[in-house]
């Protein structure tokens, strides 16, 4: 098979508290069955054979689904491929003799903890905020009392599928978090267990993201380019429908 | 004898008895427990959460830097409930049953049969969380099938169904954190159990963050961590999947059971090359419409739309008729390694069969077939950069992928450590040597949703537990082991990096301790895997520092746990020289070469008790009793 070889540039930075710099790295007989995560593991071994300390990078499922996994590869969220997170992206999308330069989220709400992991504890205390239904276990009815219609379900998983990467806040200038934010309140409000808290849910966890220093979105769609589950801006309009809409009611009802 | 402290009484009517019986915590004393949550997939989020809706103090941990990335994220095809929407014959007994028969009779009957009982609750549970289940046109939820099963009883959320169901469970995770129920503590991963006066009163951690080694103390540890799949390198588990919280637990003196009890699931995306760091499972919801084949001749070197039907050996479908490509996964995946043994095998390696969507394309057209299963073809054409809509079949291959066993738990779900409760794949207890398909979530919820709120509470109804602050001897002790471990592996300073150690582990495991295991091999694994624990102590090299984000660390800790631990495992699979489920032992076959049970001898659970390093372990049998189901030998014909 043929193998190819890359210079990598890499983002190190030891500590949040320090400054970082890309370091390059050439990487050799790169296989093209390889992912971009599998190429970072290659690196890291001859890395540590050599004494030094090996390149800091989040992953877990490695099966673009956990959403651990995010950095940005030649200037892109998870890099070149769309629909893709970055351990789904294998070397056969590279060439050989590419020069790669890999970087961590930049986002003041994600700060860098180690080289490429950055800290996105916002998106928590975001759900916290009010991504849920509210509802005990041992509380609920028969699944089929709620009829819900097939499209409604499917709109609503369309929605669900976000996996809380970050890209969406990496690629935006703003650093906003408006699609991460819109997705899950889209998802709520299509479902009827969604509407008894439907205008609190918003209203929280927009107070929340701004609390957390994430920008205004602008309407560039960068997010949606990025987004590796591919999920639609127009959640973004809908976050703004319902924020006003919950907004206007809190305002007459009191 | 070890017993599994089941209530008395008719099948259907314990666990209602049992829950009348248990001791209840008042409203007003809740607040005065505290309860540590390890881990956070389903188990772990679903337990913490109900137990700080009741009122509970709780502590949950999680090695992930959010509790909604833990690994239950990544289960594709369903969850089973015996909820007969489909009237099609489902009840709760079938399911009970059918579980029982799929686990070949090495499962307990009063735990099962809880399981399937609580099953309908989950689905009212999530449902009502929002969980954007599959619906038909009538707004009703869908069923698909999965294996071992002649009825609808899976439910869905499109290929995404572990994901929705880990949402929904962290949403109300969430929930609580917001309430201040629960401290939540991510990046944080247990590396020791300490007990007080023999009882579990709290764990020690290390912060990965920062390498900051710390204790908590509360009145029962809920350990909820998972599988140790990757014991085998290779396997569909998480990466930062783990035996350590267990098995450093086991090292406190809990029972592991059945260790050798490992689920090898048929649908997997072959190897590709040295470099590769895990296998992607492509769901069991694919044999619904997908046929395994592979080419009647050996070396047939066509590509698959190009051999004709009458030259396609449809070996599941031949062999089973009934079930046909929906027989359990351990027979699936014994099947294909035996067309590949005999040289029938496709692709680069040999070391793949076909599953062939052409006639449900034909059938029910590309688009139906694509909202079935977009996701996991896009899934597979990322990986094997193969377009399945245009073969028309995919390449696939058993991967490890979860495993039967774990700790040993009695029917509160307690180890033998007064206040260890075990939930999840973490523990060994419902599905004996074979997992059902979509059977894993629904366990997981089971445990957290809707059995330990019980079980918890009667403990600490009854334990009394004298107050235990961290500065207690216990905790100093376990708090300067971890110490010393780190500092051990650091201190090697070799020249073989951990994920060299662990490749070489998982050859050994996978080559002699995989689909198919026998004597020689099995005491060959042992001393393989032992000199190569000797050689890893001696010559790995770790990164970097101990006070420090260090994920060489982190990797080279559970390495070393699985060397000890795979050794009780190959010990479990030499004890039993019978074949049952995934454990297939080749002197234990029917001439046609199915697994063949020996009740009269190995219908136990076999529970080992660490006795040292380099101490032979002590085994203690649970023996299992069936008072309601006619124990057979399975059929799938
Ligand atoms: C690819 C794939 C698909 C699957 N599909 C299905 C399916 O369709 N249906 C089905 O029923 N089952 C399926 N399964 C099986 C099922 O997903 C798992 O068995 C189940 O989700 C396990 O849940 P759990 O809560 O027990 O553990 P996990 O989800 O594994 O969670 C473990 C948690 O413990 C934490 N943890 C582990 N060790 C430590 C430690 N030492 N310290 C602190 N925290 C720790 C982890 O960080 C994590 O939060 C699938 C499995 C795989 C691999
Ligand atoms: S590691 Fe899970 S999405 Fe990449």
């Amino acid at each position: 098979m043929e193998t190819m070889t890359l210079k990598l540039r890499v983002w190190r930075q030891p500590s949040t508290a320090t400054d970082g710099e890309l370091v390059e790295y050439t990487a050799s007989n790169v296989s093209p069955d390889m992912s971009f995560l599998e190429l970072l593991d290659v690196v890291n071994d001859g890395l540590i054979k050599k004494g030094e300390d090996p390149v800091a990078f989040d992953s877990d499922c490695r099966e673009g689904i956990c959403g651990s996994c995010g950095m940005v590869i030649s200037g892109v969220a998870h890099g070149p491929k769309s629909a893709t997170t970055a351990c789904q992206l294998f070397m056969r999308h590279f060439n050989d003799g590419d020069t790669v330069t890999v970087e961590p989220w930049r986002a003041n709400a994600f700060p860098v903890v180690k080289d490429l992991v950055v800290d996105r504890s916002a998106f928590d205390r975001i759900q916290a905020a009010g991504g849920y239904v509210s509802v005990d276990a041992g509380g609920a009815v028969d699944a089929n009392e709620m009829l819900i219609p097939k499209g409604d379900a499917d709109a609503a998983m369309d929605a669900a599928a976000c996996i809380g990467c970050g890209a969406c806040v990496a690629s935006c200038k703003n650093a906003s978090a408006s699609l991460f934010v819109g997705a899950k309140v889209t998802q709520l409000s299509l479902m009827p267990q969604g509407q008894p808290e439907r205008d609190r849910r918003v209203l929280s966890m927009v107070e929340q993201m701004e609390a957390e220093g994430f920008g205004p979105c602008s309407n560039e769609g960068e997010c949606e380019a990025v987004c590796p589950k591919e999920i639609s801006v127009s959640h973004i309009q809908t976050l703004h429908r319902e924020y006003i809409r919950a907004s206007l009611r809190r305002i007459t009802s009191t | 004898m070890l017993e599994g402290k089941f209530p008395e009484g008719p099948l259907e009517s314990k666990w209602e008895r049992h829950k009348f019986d248990m001791s209840l915590v008042a409203p007003a004393n809740r607040r005065k427990h505290s309860v540590i949550v390890v881990g956070t997939g389903l188990a772990g989020a679903s337990a913490a959460s109900t137990l700080g809706e009741l009122g509970y103090n709780v502590k949950a941990f999680t090695i992930l830097d959010s509790p909604r990335r833990s690994h239950s994220i990544a289960a594709q095809g369903g969850i089973n409930a015996a909820k007969n929407y489909k009237n099609d014959g489902d009840s709760v007994y079938r399911l009970f049953y059918d579980t029982i028969k799929g686990g070949d009779y090495r499962s307990r009957e009063a735990n099962v049969h809880r399981l399937a009982e609580v099953s309908v609750d989950i689905i009212d549970q999530c449902a009502a969380q929002g969980v954007p289940f599959a619906r038909e046109y009538g707004g009703t939820l869908s069923n698909r099938s999965f294996g071992g099963a002649q009825v609808s009883r899976t439910f869905y959320a499109r290929g995404q169904t572990g994901q929705q169901l880990l949402l929904g469970a962290y949403g109300s995770l969430m929930r609580q954190v917001d309430r201040g129920q629960v401290e939540l503590l991510t990046r944080r991963e247990m590396l020791d159990l300490v007990l007080v006066d023999g009882a579990a009163r709290g764990i020690i951690t290390r912060d990965l963050v920062t390498g900051a080694i710390e204790r908590h103390a509360a009145d029962t540890v809920l350990l909820c961590t998972g599988g140790y799949g990757n014991i085998y390198f290779l396997s569909t588990n998480a990466g930062n999947s783990n035996v350590t919280a267990a098995w450093r637990c086991a090292r406190r003196g809990a029972y592991m059971a059945n260790p050798c009890y490992v689920q090898i699931h048929p649908t997997c995306i072959p190897q590709s090359d040295e470099f590769q760091s895990k296998l992607t499972l492509m769901s069991e919801s694919l044999r619904n419409d997908g046929r395994v084949w592979v080419p009647k001749t050996a070396g047939d070197e066509r590509s698959p739309q190009q051999i004709p039907e009458d030259e396609r050996d449809y070996f599941l479908e031949r062999k089973y008729p009934s079930f046909g490509n929906l027989v359990p996964r351990d027979v699936a995946s014994r099947n294909a390694k035996s067309v590949c043994d005999e040289g029938r095998g496709v692709g680069s390696t040999g070391r793949a069969v076909y599953l062939d969507f052409s006639d449900a394309i034909d059938r029910l057209g590309a688009n139906v077939i694509a909202e079935r299963y977009g996701n996991l073809f896009q899934m597979y054409e990322r990986i094997s950069g193969d377009d399945v809509y245009v073969e028309k079949a995919m390449r696939i291959y058993p991967a490890v992928h979860y495993v039967m066993g774990g700790l040993w738990v009695d029917y509160n779900l307690m180890s033998n450590i007064p206040g260890l409760h075990v939930l999840g794949e973490a523990n060994f207890s419902d599905h004996g040597a074979n997992r059902l398909g979509a059977s894993a979530l629904m366990q997981g919820l089971a445990d957290g949703y809707f059995i330990a709120p019980y079980t918890v509470p009667h403990y600490l109804a009854n334990a009394k537990l004298e107050p235990v602050g961290t500065d207690h001897p216990a905790f100093e002790e376990a708090e300067k082991s971890v110490r010393e471990r780190v500092d051990a592996l650091l201190a090697v300073d070799g020249s073989k990096t951990v994920l060299e150690f662990h490749r070489d582990l998982g050859k050994i495991m996978w080559n002699k301790v995989g689909m198919s295991r026998n004597e020689q091999g099995l005491k060959e694994a042992l001393s393989e895997l032992r000199a190569l624990r000797d050689e890893f102590w001696r010559d790995v090299k770790v990164a970097g520092e101990a006070a420090d984000l260090n994920k060489n660390l982190e990797h080279a800790l559970r390495v070393a746990d699985y060397f000890e631990f795979g050794e009780l495992l190959i010990r479990d699979a030499l004890d039993r020289a019978e074949s049952c489920g995934g454990h297939f032992r080749e002197e234990s076959q029917t001439e046609e070469g199915e697994a063949k049970r020996k009740d009269d001898i190995y219908a136990y659970v076999a529970a080992w008790e660490y006795k040292g390093t380099d101490q032979e372990p002590e085994l203690h049998k649970e023996p299992l009793t069936f008072d309601f189901v006619e124990v057979k030998q399975r059929s799938y014909k």
